[in-house]
């Protein structure tokens, strides 16, 4: 098993023809993603073919589903549309959407998670790289070859640290690692995925990665007390970011006293998590606990 | 990015909340012309700094007359407060208040929704209030796909227990405040004090707004809102280079590839300074995802300038960016800045194209460019090197 995806996953793309989703669909199809196709209303009945594969590109969501059975939607679409397209996937009954473009309107954002969450589709992101199970589905920007499948689950606020931590661990390999994003409201949290690594029989540990701001980590501290037996290892990066200024994720940004890396450090060790100073110290953590 | 009080004060005007007359001024001379254009009598001069606790600070002065506004205005600009120097005061009509209340509307972050807070007791910080009487503070939850309607402008005023006949005007206020979070894109529109005048109007006398700059591209308007001059130089050339760039004290320049990265490179390169004179990070700067060469060669060359550079930490996990376009940058920059490049740099590579990469750094064989393979490891040296 894995969380979210698996190698039964049918996955569509919502703006594959546009530049980067096509060097995206690209690269998950060389992954083994099972991409059933694209969206573009103007583009309907027409197919791209990539790499010796037909990929068909459907006039909506809804047509793609309908065709092709797809249960995940990833989307590159631009900003300014990406609030129609989730809205799109919902109306679809899509189950699962993983929003990769950055620099969506936090307005949009709330808007379509509350409309998302209350017709039952999960979304993932915006502003994050994807989640992989590696050797079996990829869905979003993480290099596939950084390692393989294994027993340990991530989760991430951040693409590159997810990357660097699945390189750290390359050795014992990963169930999931998902990269849920670094905007203020983001649609799948640390929570969700520690609930779900708990619930999956084939995650043995837990690595999660925060950042300063808002108070994500602290609420994941909590819940990891109360409710998660597998270990976890935590990283929290941001300690130098100063007051008041935004550090390239949109979220990531320390206001007045809240949002600090040390009180979300403080939180999670307070939860029985080790907490590594740097991502290297975290991933050995993490070998400590596997290799007993 | 958080305005000033004088452009919140023209934004709540924009969308009908009443406010009162306020002009801005950059000189002493300006503040004695606008108390005169207010009508000569009494206007209270106020310094325009994105901080809270001007007032006590000395930032905030009643005048009686232009005389007295201009001297005022000569006292406060240039006070530091916090940290931040006063460029400019605003100079607002005098009123006479009966009573302070406080609103605001932000992003609820933790909850996924919009907050409205509300409170009869205005005036104080809001942290304080929050403290030590929470029951004065009403908090409503606001449905993002609703907003602030009539019936939610009701509800917050209902649970703030405003008296019954004030109801209705503070509520229709509230209603034209949610108009400027929403139709702005804030995600922050407070008001502190919300007024009730002896006339009994409700009047913003105080405003903060935050706006979302992911939003920029649907407000042409909200470029001219930006204080380009108070900006720090290699802020601002970093940002005209479209580089995601903050300067720090340190001096350790970093660059890397991803926030969440660079991040965790400032706080390695501080950890490792322990070690080093407690040497620290100069600045955050995030390449991106899948940067060019040039892009590499534009951060370097920011950083390069900074004065308080000593030594350079490139640190890259390559997913889509390939470290061949890393590598090139370094050695493109270093061969245009020629003589001008003194400054030793420490590059630790990995991920996409990593030998490729690392095979173009060593044929090259810069004398300023030493490899590590490890993030630590590289840390511990640029550190060491900044505290030659």
């Amino acid at each position: 098993m894995s969380i979210f995806i698996n190698k039964d996953s049918k996955v569509i793309v919502q703006g594959m023809t546009g530049s980067e989703g096509m060097k995206h669909t690209t690269r998950m199809l060389a992954s083994g993603t099972q991409i059933v196709g694209g969206v573009n209303p103007r583009k309907a009945g027409t197919s791209v073919e990539i790499d010796g594969a037909e990929i068909p590109v459907f006039g909506s969501v809804a047509d793609a589903m309908a065709e092709t059975g797809a249960d995940v939607s990833v989307l590159f679409v631009p900003p300014a549309f990406t609030k129609s397209a989730v809205i799109e996937a919902v109306d679809a009954g899509m189950p699962l959407a993983v929003i990769i473009t950055e620099g969506v309107p936090v307005a949009d954002t709330a808007e379509f998670f509350s409309y998302a969450q209350s017709k039952g589709t999960r979304l993932i992101g915006p502003n994050c790289p994807g989640l992989i199970t590696p050797g079996q589905s990829n869905v979003g920007i993480t290099p596939a070859n950084i390692t393989g499948p294994g027993k340990i689950g991530l989760v991430s606020k951040s693409g590159t640290l997810t990357y660097q931590m699945m390189f750290e661990l390359r050795d014992i390999g990963f169930s999931t690692a998902v990269g849920i994003g670094g905007d203020p409201i983001i649609g799948t949290t640390h929570i969700d995925c520690l609930e779900a690594f708990e619930n999956d029989p084939e995650t043995a540990a837990i690595v999660m990665i925060g950042e300063i701001g808002g108070d994500a980590e602290e609420r994941a501290a909590a819940y990891i007390k109360a409710n998660v037996t597998k270990p976890v290892v935590g990283y929290v990066a941001g300690f130098e970011a100063p007051e008041g200024k935004t550090m390239g994720h949109a979220g990531a940004i320390v206001s007045g006293s809240a949002g600090t890396a040390q009180a979300k450090k403080e939180a999670l060790e307070a939860a029985g998590v080790k907490v590594g100073k740097t991502p290297t110290e975290t991933a050995e953590l993490m070998r400590q606990i596997i290799n007993g | 990015m958080d305005l000033y009080e004088y452009q919140a004060r023209d934004m709540f005007e924009k969308h009908g909340v009443p406010v009162l007359p306020g002009i801005v001024a950059e000189t002493p001379a300006e503040a004695k012309a606008a108390a005169e254009h207010l009508g000569g009598g009494t206007v209270v001069v106020k310094a325009q700094v994105k901080t809270g606790g001007r007032g006590k600070a000395g930032g905030v002065k009643l005048a009686h007359s232009p005389a007295e506004a201009e001297a005022a205005a000569a006292a406060i600009l240039g006070m530091d407060i916090k940290g931040h120097t006063v460029h400019r005061v605003m100079i607002a009509a005098g009123a006479k208040i009966a009573e302070e209340y406080y609103f605001s509307v932000l992003l609820d972050r933790a909850e996924r929704r919009y907050l409205a807070m509300c409170s009869v007791e205005g005036g104080m910080e809001i942290e304080e209030l929050a403290v030590e009487r929470p029951e004065a503070l009403a908090k409503v939850a606001v449905d993002p796909q609703v907003g602030i309607d009539t019936a939610k402008a009701q509800e917050i005023v209902d649970v703030a227990n405003f008296p019954e006949d004030l109801k209705a005007p503070v509520a229709a206020v509230i209603e034209k405040l949610w108009a400027v979070y929403a139709n702005e894109d804030a995600t922050l529109v407070e008001v502190n004090p919300l007024v009730r005048t002896e006339d009994g109007d409700i009047i913003a006398l105080d405003g903060k707004v935050t706006l979302d700059e992911n939003a920029a591209f649907r407000h042409e308007d909200h470029e001219a809102l930006e204080d380009k001059a108070a900006a720090d130089p290699l802020e601002a050339k970093a940002k005209a280079l479209d580089l995601n760039y903050v300067k720090l004290d340190g001096a350790v320049g970093i660059i890397g590839n991803g926030a969440g990265l660079v991040m965790s490179t400032l706080d390695v390169v501080a950890y490792a300074g322990e070690a080093h004179g407690g040497v620290k990070p100069a600045n955050f700067l995030d390449i991106g995802g899948g940067a060019s060469a040039a892009v590499m060669a534009n951060g370097l060359d920011v950083i390069l300038h900074d004065p308080q550079v000593k030594s350079v930490f490139v640190n890259v996990f390559g997913g889509i960016t390939s470290c061949i376009e890393v590598a090139n940058g370094i050695v493109g920059a270093l061969e245009q800045l020629g003589d001008e490049a003194t400054k030793p740099l420490v590059v630790r590579l990995d991920g996409n194209s990593v030998d490729e990469g690392r095979e173009i750094l060593a044929a090259a064989n810069h004398p300023l460019v030493t490899i590590v393979e490890t993030m630590d490891g590289a840390a511990a040296k640029a550190a060491e090197l900044a505290n030659a």
